[in-house]
């Protein structure tokens, strides 16, 4: 499978276990999304499971919060994690809050699900990773999946999860992973082994990082796309670099992260979203408070810029091989 | 610049912005509200299409008229035993209103909010919702819970977030949330729980649920985006849901105007929708029971949402924070031309022969010493002015359904904390 057919999996599979899920969003009915994701699902649950939306991300998500204080469990879409913002208002100040605003009388069990993050030519308006607002936020879960399969897995475990969660797919590789070179041709999932994902049902614990590559020199911590880009820039340094998918920003695999940097002494941080304030300062924070006395190199950490997501100039303000593999050096020296 | 000689003869443009009538100081005159005499305004049936009765999001729904007497189509013919019951739970909010504003100024609590004037508008829909129906309340309807019998005591505990605060001292005072008198949890942010009541209703569509939704905004509030967002999805889907707009003229010392009052009525933001609107006197606790028992029916029904708006006015301040005076005239309250709500209903019921003045002192005798009895009961559990009354560790509780290690750890560094400073306060057992 690829990730869409993976996520569309997760949801076929969870609807038909559980008569409380629902999905909808903008366009994910009898059109199956505009990535396909959802697609099949409205034919297969009917409409009164499967449904599309106004044009009202905080309306979608409002009306998810009174579903969820009802007692069903929806999966909205918001189609882009751009357009994310309008709904914000009912993200952070009300599914967030409302199990510790109402001491648990009411919850919120959500599952927001949102393409992100670019390199698929998508301008400032389909390009964004804005996953470092809601790891700030008191109350939401964060997970983004960087395989078919994990992207299966960890969506079920999110489905069945009571808290409300973001659920962010990294859309560049929807189809197959991604290595940075943007000029190579693409790569498909059917090649790998992530690729190979059951029909059944089969879940992956939140707040559990995966080693992807177990080496001795240098930490890199990643999720999503860049976990692929780093795999392809270690195997072409020939660097012996433990290599993190963290799958879950919240609540974080502090554990597996801690023990990484203090065997390798060493950590680079990747992350496709602005550089100021984003998780990758946190992940920074966190391991130099933790790991200070291990560190035989300042912690690097190669983000995308400042600036929004440009339309033509997008790979050179992707975090790719080349920035990667400066920051490498700089990691490494000593 | 080239422009400049083509826009030559144009007179500038002015802004506009909207100024209420009077300010301090100013004589009221309130002869230009027009009030159409009660039993005037038609009533649709319930089956109805909304298109067929727009005339009503611009009439304004009366029933009680000069002479006390209910009138018209819309009397909803009660008994005089619930209209009696009726004017017991609004007497009942005032008497609480009153004696938890004098607890905040007594600094027994940090904050209150009354609903002085308007308790016609959560009342007499509680009275004619049903019980297992999910109310969707903003910070004016406790009059939802005093006449769902809500345990004034359990109210009092959550204003002064003391021992027995259900809340566990975690919301503002007034922000009630009790789940089994069907009153969602209240946010300060405003019209959120609009289309929350949207979505709980199509989920109770959705399940085949027999249960409705309602929600109440003041009008200030229908600017906010979400406010329009739940209108547009409860068109879409037919929602079983009212939407309650109560105007009180002001929004803190912002009048109707600036929430476009000077244009249209805010019963007419349903027509552009499609949904049923209807205007009613807010202050005559018949014409309320009668408008949402009718939109109760049409959700009850499958014909979907209507949309309310209470023409009424907040005779008090916004809240313990707010002096009115600096803002409006004194003589607005009392110069209102639609009265007060409880003496409304206590001369139509005397009117009628069911109720007598001296019945209603007594009364009124009995329910404030019902509230000091349920004050003296709910301050055993602490006041907010005596300190905490809460379990410390309680302060990361709920924010996720387990403790995630960020927060144990955050847990642990505070009851360190409070171990150092020589005086810790109590722990969960």
């Amino acid at each position: 499978m690829n990730m869409i057919q993976a996520i569309n999996s997760a949801m076929d599979v969870m609807m038909a276990r559980d008569p409380d899920v629902i999905v909808m969003g903008e366009d994910v009915g009898y059109f199956g999304g505009v990535f396909r994701a959802t697609a099949g699902l409205q034919a297969k649950y009917g409409k009164q499971r499967v449904f599309d939306t106004p044009i009202t991300e905080c309306g979608i998500i409002g009306v998810a919060v009174g579903m969820g204080a009802y007692g069903l469990r929806p999966v909205p879409e918001i189609q882009f994690a751009d357009y994310i913002y309008p709904a914000l208002d009912q993200l952070v100040s009300e599914a967030a809050r409302l199990r510790y605003r109402s001491a648990g009388e009411f919850i919120a069990p959500m599952t927001v699900r949102s393409p992100f993050g670019g390199g698929i030519f998508g301008g400032q308006t389909h390009s964004q990773s804005p996953e470092g607002i809601f790891t700030h936020v008191s109350g939401v879960k964060t997970v983004i999946p960087s395989t078919p399969y994990d992207a299966k897995g960890l969506l079920i475990a999110a489905i069945e999860d009571n808290d409300p969660t973001i659920f962010f797919e990294p859309k560049r590789i929807y189809n197959g992973p991604f290595d940075g070179y943007w000029d190579r041709p693409a790569q498909n999932w059917s090649k790998h082994p992530a690729g190979e994902v059951p029909t059944g049902y089969y879940k992956i614990e939140l707040g559990k990082a995966k080693v992807v590559r177990a080496g001795e020199a240098l930490t890199v911590l990643a999720y999503g796309t860049m976990v692929h880009v780093a795999q392809a820039v270690i195997a072409d340094a020939g660097i012996d670099a433990e290599i993190i998918d963290l799958r879950t920003l919240v609540p974080l695999d502090i554990d597996t992260i801690e023990a990484s940097v203090k065997k390798t002494g060493r950590c680079m941080i990747i992350h496709e979203a602005t550089r100021t304030s984003g998780f990758g300062a946190e992940l920074s924070a966190i391991v130099q408070e933790r790991c200070f006395y291990h560190l035989e190199a300042p912690i690097e950490r190669v983000t995308g810029f400042d600036t929004p997501y440009p339309h033509s100039l997008e790979w050179a303000y992707f975090p790719g091989p080349v920035r990667i593999g400066e920051a490498l050096k700089k990691v490494m020296k000593d | 610049m080239a422009s400049d000689d083509r826009r030559a003869n144009l007179q500038p443009l002015s802004l506009y912005v909207p100024e209420p009538k009077f300010r301090p100081g100013d004589a009221v005159d309130f002869t230009s509200v027009r009030l159409p005499p009660a039993g005037e305004t038609r009533r649709p049936d319930t089956a109805d299409k909304a298109e067929t009765f727009i005339d009503l999001a611009y009439e304004l729904v009366r029933v009680l008229d000069d002479d006390h007497q209910a009138v018209g189509p819309w009397n909803p013919r009660l008994s005089p035993d619930t209209m009696r019951s009726m004017l017991r739970s609004m007497a009942l909010v005032r008497a609480f209103d009153e004696r938890m504003f004098r607890a905040q100024r007594q600094g027994k609590t940090s904050f209150y909010m009354k609903c002085t004037g308007e308790e016609a508008v959560a009342v007499s829909a509680a009275f004619a919702l049903d019980y297992e129906d999910m109310c969707f309340p903003s910070y004016r309807q406790q009059g939802l819970l005093i006449a769902r019998g809500w345990s004034m005591v359990d109210m009092m505990n959550q204003i002064y977030s003391n021992s027995a605060d259900r809340l566990q001292g975690k919301q503002l005072p007034i922000m009630y949330s009790v789940r089994e008198a069907g009153f969602f949890s209240i946010s300060g942010n405003l019209a959120t729980q609009y289309p929350q009541a949207v979505g709980w209703a199509m989920a109770s569509a959705a399940k085949g649920d027999t249960r409705i939704a309602a929600t109440w905004c003041g009008e200030g509030s229908t600017a906010e985006g979400d406010f329009h967002s739940a209108c547009t999805f409860a068109s879409v889907y037919r929602a079983p849901v009212i939407f309650n707009v109560v105007n009180n003229q002001w929004a803190i010392s912002s009048f109707s105007g600036f929430a476009g009052a000077e244009s249209t009525t805010f019963a007419a933001r349903a027509v552009g929708y499609g949904i049923a609107g209807l205007r009613v006197d807010g202050n005559d606790a018949l014409a309320v029971y009668a408008a949402t028992a009718w939109a109760a029916e049409r959700a009850r029904t499958n014909q979907g949402p209507t949309l309310i708006e209470h023409f009424t006015y907040r005779a008090e301040g916004h809240s313990t924070s707010d002096d009115p005076g600096q803002y409006r005239s004194e003589g607005e309250p009392n110069a209102w031309p639609l009265g007060d709500p409880i003496r409304r209903l206590k001369d139509h019921l005397i009117a009628i022969g069911e109720w007598d003045e001296e019945r209603h002192v007594a009364q009124d005798k009995d329910l404030a010493e019902e509230v000091k009895r349920a004050q003296k009961e709910a301050e055993k559990n602490g006041i907010l002015g005596h300190g905490l009354h809460q379990p410390l560790d309680t302060l990361f509780d709920g924010v996720f359904e387990e403790l995630p290690w960020h927060l144990r750890e955050q847990q642990a560094q505070m009851l360190a904390e409070e171990t150092a400073s020589g005086r810790p306060w109590a722990r969960k057992s």
